[in-house]
């Protein structure tokens, strides 16, 4: 942020992605403080894991594909699970579209010209690769890979001799990173907002990634302290989770969960707001309820932080907890049922163009859907008794993550493409691989929820023949799920090498991200802007 | 480029860390009270192994060290250089006091066999071994707080004198200002329900 000689001095049309910094190079991209950079470092760190992750989810569904041993043995399931949730969540899905898209975006919606402080941004990305690096590292020292499960329950985690105490660390350092990425988000969003950017003219993006940025500093410390603790048991012993010592295991269960559910948000929340930047520009109409969305993302953000305890209402917590969890899920499914009907009476009378973006946006919804009314079955009470811990739980939660947040991502990949790149992806090639995306994953986790309805456990290495068939039609989506990654990334990454230059404003949308060239310049703006209406008012 | 500076961003930032910084604590503070909820009397027999005389005087020495740490910034608003270094360099002084207090008190309760998995401690009741368990985990965390603040002030003390902390730009200091402070109010927590509550 300065009154730099570049404003008028330097060449006009250098892209981010040009200008030479301080440095030569490879360090001046792994040293630059510019949030447009970082956004793309990011996401070259973050995509290298979930191709990880995906490979790992692929083997897993491999092994299931009939009952018994097929290429592993049970001790390897346990790990790949484990690590197959790990890295998702903790190095892909948390840090996706915040630490990507928030970066790389939310200084120029808001018309900034970078985020309040560009050197912590860095420190943050150095912090998230290195504790990827303790989780990787904790794979090949001490007792091996860990096999507790994403949520390292105690007493297990205490008990288990693999290499519990390193992975944890690893996953405590990503949450620093986390926090300091919110704290940037939310700083920018106070102060670095341009003239005549009030706080109903932001762009809904901006209200998902702000909500979000909130749930990340105030939950993310609750599972630090949880995995700090899990840690000096583990080293010294101090006996706080520990039933043997005296120490409650439940408790572990209602820290770790204060901070996992809430984590969902952190996961669908910007997703959300994704779909609501991209449905008004491909309706060609402003967005339905605009207050209402921005404050249903708050709501969301309020309410899900006290829903924590249905996930344990068969651990044994008093039935009056039980109760009022699940009133409280109930409720939250509130504000997140507002944002669906306003994106569909935004559609209404539309002029629909079915560009790649709004398909994959029109899929959020449809999917998310049906993972958050497969949801509400789990927050009730009875029936819970009945899904906890079975397949069911593993498609719902599928259906919210990947359906919701994974489509979210997509929709927002080939959104901002040609704005973070400068060029076009090939359309034509986009229909085939989201049908083959569609297919995929539906022919991939529908029958989980089947499986899981007629009583399969979640991470069991073996199973019952009466299973078999589903499993088998499960195995057989994964692999076209896999095509379709391939197809699709595989035409982006051409559209990288060989693709059409991108206009400014190929979508003719109408926030400030799309008044500046693509790609962007270094500093985004010579001038700041000075805004004047809403981020939906099409001319 | 030219340097800008945002002091009131820079304030919010911080105040926003600060505030994951409590949170960070809340879980262990959580866990304390679940636990002597659980085992209210038994709480109370072992805080009476604590030494309270030590507490208390490490409690003085921290709320003087903010006091000096105020008085700090409250000099170099005014550009009184040399008088900033000295209150800064007591109040290093004062949190190295703590450290070396606290390793005392530590190093005694080791030499009586109370320590984490220690055959004496899980040969008393369990109410002990988690009241101990605790004690460890709150004051180390804190203790490790306390580190990180003595370094903290260590590199402003340098920037001070270099002259990069300045009467028209301490930012820097009034931010680490803060965090030695919220280090302070946590020990003030602490004080009582260990020591206080035999």
């Amino acid at each position: 942020m300065s009154n730099s000689p570049l404003a008028e001095g330097s060449c006009p049309s250098l892209s981010f992605l040009e200008e030479k910094g301080r440095y030569p190079g490879l360090l001046a991209w792994i040293l630059s403080t510019d949030h447009k950079r970082i956004g793309l470092l990011y996401f070259v760190s973050i995509m290298t894991f979930f191709f990880v992750a995906v490979i790992f989810g692929i083997l897993m569904r491999l092994e299931l594909i009939a009952p018994g041993r097929t290429i592993m043995d049970p001790q390897t399931y346990n790990a790949l699970f484990t690590l197959h949730g790990v890295i998702m969540i903790f190095l892909f899905v948390l840090p996706s579209i915040p630490s990507i898209f928030g970066n790389f975006f939310l200084p120029i919606q808001i018309g900034a010209r970078d985020v309040a402080f560009p050197k912590i941004n860095l420190l943050s990305w150095w912090i998230y690769l290195a504790g990827a690096a303790l989780v990787i590292l904790s794979l090949f020292t001490g007792g091996g890979p860990i096999d507790t499960g994403w949520t390292f329950y105690a007493p297990y985690s205490l008990r288990t001799t693999v290499n519990v105490p390193l992975a944890v660390f690893g996953v405590f350092v990503l949450g620093m990173s986390s926090i300091l990425t919110g704290v940037n988000l939310v700083t920018t969003t106070h102060r670095y907002r341009a003239p005549g950017m009030t706080w109903f003219r932001l762009p809904l993006f901006i209200w998902g990634i702000y909500a979000t940025a909130w749930i990340q500093i105030l939950v993310t410390p609750v599972i630090g302290i949880t995995l700090l603790l899990t840690l000096v048991e583990r080293l010294v012993g101090v006996g706080v989770f520990d039933p043997s010592k005296g120490g409650d295991p439940i408790l572990y269960q209602h820290l770790f969960w204060i901070y996992s559910h809430p984590a969902v948000y952190i996961m669908i929340l910007p997703a959300m707001g994704v779909i609501s930047e991209i449905i008004p520009v491909f309706s060609r109409k402003t967005i339905f309820g605009y207050r209402a969305i921005a404050l249903s993302s708050i709501a969301i953000a309020t309410v899900g932080s006290f829903v924590w305890g249905h996930h344990m209402f068969v651990s044994g917590q008093s039935d009056f907890a039980s109760i009022l969890f699940s009133l409280l899920t109930f409720l939250v499914a509130v504000p997140s049922a507002i944002k669906v009907f306003n994106w569909v009476a935004t559609l209404y009378k539309g002029s629909i163009g079915l560009e790649p973006p709004l398909l994959f946006a029109l899929t959020f919804i449809f999917l998310f859907s049906i993972g958050g009314l497969t949801g509400l079955f789990q927050g009730a009470l009875a029936a819970d008794v009945h899904l906890h811990d079975t397949y069911w739980v593993v498609g719902h939660f599928h259906y919210i993550i990947f359906g919701g947040m994974g489509f979210g991502f997509f929709a927002a990949i080939h959104y901002w493409f040609p704005k973070m790149f400068g060029k076009m992806f090939d359309r034509k090639w986009v229909i085939p691989a989201w049908i083959l995306l569609f297919v995929g994953f539906n022919t991939l986790y529908f029958p989980m929820l089947v499986l899981g309805w007629e009583g399969m456990p979640r991470r069991y290495y073996d199973y019952f023949p009466t299973f078999h068939t589903l499993h088998l039609i499960s195995t057989v989506g994964s692999w076209i799920l896999a095509a379709g990654l391939i197809l699709m990334f595989g035409n982006l990454i051409r559209a990288l090498i060989r693709g059409e230059k991108a206009d400014d404003n190929p979508w003719g949308a109408a926030t400030l991200e799309w008044t500046i060239s693509s790609p962007p310049p270094m500093e985004n703006y010579k001038k700041i802007p000075t805004v004047e209406r809403g981020p939906y008012d099409f001319r | 480029m030219e340097e800008h500076k945002d002091t009131i961003g820079s304030k919010i930032g911080m105040w926003i860390f600060l505030l994951s910084e409590v949170i960070l604590f809340g879980g262990l503070f959580v866990l304390y009270s679940a636990y002597r909820f659980k085992f209210r009397g038994d709480f109370h027999l072992a805080a009476m192994d604590l030494n309270r005389l030590l507490g208390t005087l490490n409690t003085v020495i921290l709320l003087t060290s903010s006091l000096t740490m105020a008085l700090s910034i409250a000099s170099i608003r005014k550009g009184l250089r040399g008088s900033s270094v000295v209150y800064l360099a007591a109040t290093i002084l004062l949190g190295l006091l703590f450290l070396g207090i606290k390793y005392l008190e530590w190093s005694a309760k080791v030499g009586h066999g109370i320590y984490p998995n220690s055959p004496d401690l899980l040969g008393r009741s369990s109410a002990e071994v988690l009241f101990f368990g605790l004690y460890y985990a709150m004051t180390g965390l804190h203790g490790f707080h306390v580190l990180v603040g003595v370094a903290l002030l260590s590199a402003m003390c340098f920037f001070v004198v270099k002259g990069k902390i300045k009467k028209t730009d301490f930012i820097l200091l009034e931010n680490s200002g803060l965090y030695w402070h919220l280090v302070d109010i946590i020990w003030i927590f602490l004080f009582p329900l260990f020591y206080l509550m035999a």
